[in-house]
C-alpha cells in the first residue's frame, strides 16, 4: 500500500470514528435505555460475548448470499449475451424482465418458503432473485456498448460470430458485468436476510430477529455490525476479481 | 523519377502483367436510402485506376464520399452500382488479405500492444511463433520495441496509431486502406508517422490507398492523387505526384511541391 492510499484510509476511519464517539457520548449523557439505542461500547461488549454465535450464524447466510449471487452470474450472463445479441429474445423477454423486477422481493419471499421451506434453498433463491437483475442488465449495456469500429475491424477480418463474441464484446462488456456484480453482491446479501426475516431456523437475519424478540438490542445491532462486514467482504472480493480479471483497468494510472 | 526507383520501391508487389492494374473502379456509385425522401447520392460516379505498390490518396473535402468509397473498396459496404476490383477480383465482401487503419487507433484495450497487433492473425487462425516474431519485428520498426507488453492506456495518440499500422500489416495483407489515420494526431506527430508511412511502404512495398483532407500531406505521401468533388463526388482531378524518393520534409518547400498543392487546390475550389 502506498502513502497515498493510507492517506484515503485515513479519513473514512476518521469519519466513522467521530461517529462512534458522539454516539457513546450521547447515550451516556443522555442515558438512553439500551433497548431503544445500545451504545457503541454495549454492542462491541455483545460481540465479544457472543462472537461464537456471530459466527456460526455468519456462515448460513454468507454461503446463501455467496451461493445466490454465483447462481445470478452463472444464469444472467448468458441469458443477458442472449438478450442483447438477438433482437426477437430482447423483444420477448425484456419486458418480462422488468415486470418481473417490479415485483417487491419481500413481497414474493414467502412464496419462495412455501416451495423452498425454511432451509437454505429458499433464501439462496431469494439471493439469486434480487442479484440476477443488475447482472442482466449490465452485461447487456455492456455488449451493446462494444466500440462499432471494433466489430468493423472484426468485420473486415470475416471474424466469427463467435470469435466477435469471444474476443470482442465480452471483453468489452467486462467493466460492464464488474459493475452490476459489485451492485449484485450486496444485494444477494440483503435478499438472503429477508429470506432469513420471513421464516428461518439459522443465519445472522435469524439471529437479529430472536434477538429483537427477547429485546437484547446490543445483539441485534452485533447482528448488524456482522452482515455489513458481510456485505463489504463481498464487495471487496469482487473488486480484488474485477483486478484480477482486468488487468488492464488501472495500468493507466500506474 | 527514374523508373528504376519506382521499381525499386514496388519489388515484389508488381502483378506480372504490368498493363492490368491492381485495382480498377469504374462508374462506382453510391446512393443511400433515406425514408420519405429521395435518395441521398454520396458518390455519383468515381473511375480511376490503382497500380500495385502506389500510395494513392483521395482528397476531398469532409464528408464527399472518400469514407464511403473507401469502405466500398474494402468489401464493407456494397455499393450501389459500378465495378470494384482488386487483383482482378470483384470485391463485393469483407477481404481478410486487406489491412484497414482507422482514424482512431481502436487498439482493445484488454489486449497489449502485441497482442493488439496479433489480432488479425488470431483471426486468421494463423498466430504462431512466426506470428509472434513478425509482430515484435515489426513494433521495432515504427520504434515501439520494449512496448510490448504494455497496455494501450498507457501509450500517446501517436504511439496507439502506430499500434495500429501494426495490426493493420501483420498479416501482409494485398492492399492497406487508411481512413484519415493521422487526422487526429498533432502536426509534428503526423510528420513523423508520414516518414514512418514511406519508410515502411519502402521496406513492406505495400499497395496503399489512403484517406485524407490535408493537401500538403496528400502531395507529400504519394504517388497519385484522386480528387474528389463536393457531393456527390466525382473526381475532380487526378493528379501523378512526380516528387522522387526517399521524400524528405525539405521538399516541403521545393516549387514543384507548392505547385502540386496548388493544382490540388485549384481541382477542390479553394483557390484559383
Amino acid at each position: 500500500m502506498t502513502r497515498g492510499a493510507i492517506k484515503n484510509s485515513l479519513f473514512p476511519l476518521l469519519g466513522v470514528a467521530v461517529i462512534l464517539v458522539v454516539w457513546q457520548l450521547y447515550t451516556d449523557v443522555f442515558a438512553i435505555s439500551r433497548i431503544v439505542l445500545p451504545s457503541p461500547l454495549d454492542i462491541f461488549d455483545a460481540c465479544a460475548a457472543n462472537w461464537d454465535a456471530l459466527l456460526r450464524q455468519s456462515w448460513p447466510t454468507f454461503s446463501e448470499s455467496v451461493l445466490g449471487f454465483l447462481l445470478a452470474v452463472v444464469v444472467g450472463i448468458p441469458f443477458a449475451v442472449c438478450v442483447a445479441s438477438s433482437r426477437i429474445l430482447n423483444l420477448t423477454l425484456y419486458p418480462i424482465l422488468i415486470a418481473t423486477q417490479s415485483i417487491p422481493k419481500v413481497a414474493i419471499a414467502p412464496i419462495i418458503l412455501v416451495w423452498f421451506g425454511l432451509g437454505m434453498q429458499s433464501k439462496l433463491v431469494i439471493a439469486f432473485l434480487v442479484a440476477f437483475f443488475p447482472i442482466v442488465v449490465d452485461t447487456a449495456a455492456g455488449i451493446r456498448a462494444t466500440p462499432p469500429a471494433l466489430l468493423e475491424l472484426a468485420r473486415s477480418l470475416r471474424a466469427s460470430p463467435l470469435q466477435i463474441f469471444l474476443k470482442i464484446q465480452f471483453p468489452a462488456a467486462l467493466p460492464f458485468i464488474f459493475a452490476g456484480a459489485k451492485v449484485a453482491v450486496t444485494l444477494a446479501v440483503i435478499g438472503a436476510v429477508i429470506g432469513e426475516f420471513v421464516g428461518s431456523v439459522s443465519g445472522l437475519g435469524n439471529l437479529l430477529l430472536s434477538a429483537n424478540s427477547q429485546l437484547d438490542s446490543a445483539l441485534a445491532w452485533a447482528a448488524l455490525v456482522w452482515l455489513s462486514a458481510l456485505g463489504i467482504l463481498l464487495f471487496a472480493a469482487v473488486v480484488v476479481a474485477e483486478r484480477i480479471v482486468m488487468p488492464w483497468s488501472d495500468a493507466g494510472h500506474r | 523519377m527514374g523508373a528504376a526507383t519506382r521499381e525499386d520501391i514496388c519489388s515484389g508487389a508488381l502483378t506480372p502483367r504490368a498493363s492490368v492494374p491492381f485495382g480498377h473502379f469504374k462508374d462506382v456509385h453510391q446512393a443511400f436510402a433515406q425514408s420519405g425522401r429521395a435518395p441521398l447520392v454520396a458518390i455519383e460516379n468515381i473511375t480511376f485506376d490503382l497500380q500495385a505498390g502506389h500510395l494513392v490518396t483521395l482528397l476531398g473535402p469532409s464528408g464527399c464520399g472518400k469514407t464511403t468509397f473507401l469502405k466500398i473498396v474494402g468489401g464493407l459496404l456494397s455499393a450501389s452500382s459500378g465495378t470494384i476490383q482488386i487483383n482482378g477480383r470483384d470485391v463485393q465482401e469483407p477481404q481478410p488479405d486487406f489491412g484497414v487503419v482507422f482514424q482512431q487507433a481502436n487498439l482493445m484495450p484488454w489486449r497489449t500492444v502485441l497482442a493488439n497487433v496479433l489480432f488479425p492473425m488470431e483471426i486468421l487462425r494463423r498466430a504462431d511463433a512466426e506470428a509472434v516474431r513478425a509482430a515484435k519485428q515489426m513494433l521495432t520498426l515504427v520504434g515501439l520495441a520494449g512496448f510490448e507488453h504494455a497496455y494501450p492506456s498507457q501509450l500517446s495518440g501517436g504511439m496507439q496509431q502506430r499500434v495500429a499500422l501494426c495490426r493493420a500489416l501483420i498479416h501482409k495483407p494485398k492492399l492497406l486502406l487508411m481512413d484519415e489515420p493521422f487526422g487526429a494526431l498533432d502536426e509534428l506527430t503526423r510528420m513523423e508517422m508520414q516518414d514512418l508511412l514511406l519508410d515502411i511502404r519502402r521496406k513492406t512495398g505495400a499497395t496503399v490507398m489512403f484517406v485524407t483532407h490535408s493537401i500538403s500531406e496528400a502531395v507529400y505521401i504519394s504517388d497519385a492523387i484522386v480528387v474528389f468533388s463536393r457531393r456527390p463526388a466525382v473526381v475532380a482531378d487526378y493528379i501523378n505526384v512526380d516528387l522522387p524518393y526517399p521524400r524528405a520534409s525539405e521538399m516541403r518547400y521545393l516549387p514543384a511541391f507548392t505547385a502540386l498543392e496548388h493544382r490540388a487546390g485549384r481541382a477542390l475550389g479553394i483557390t484559383r
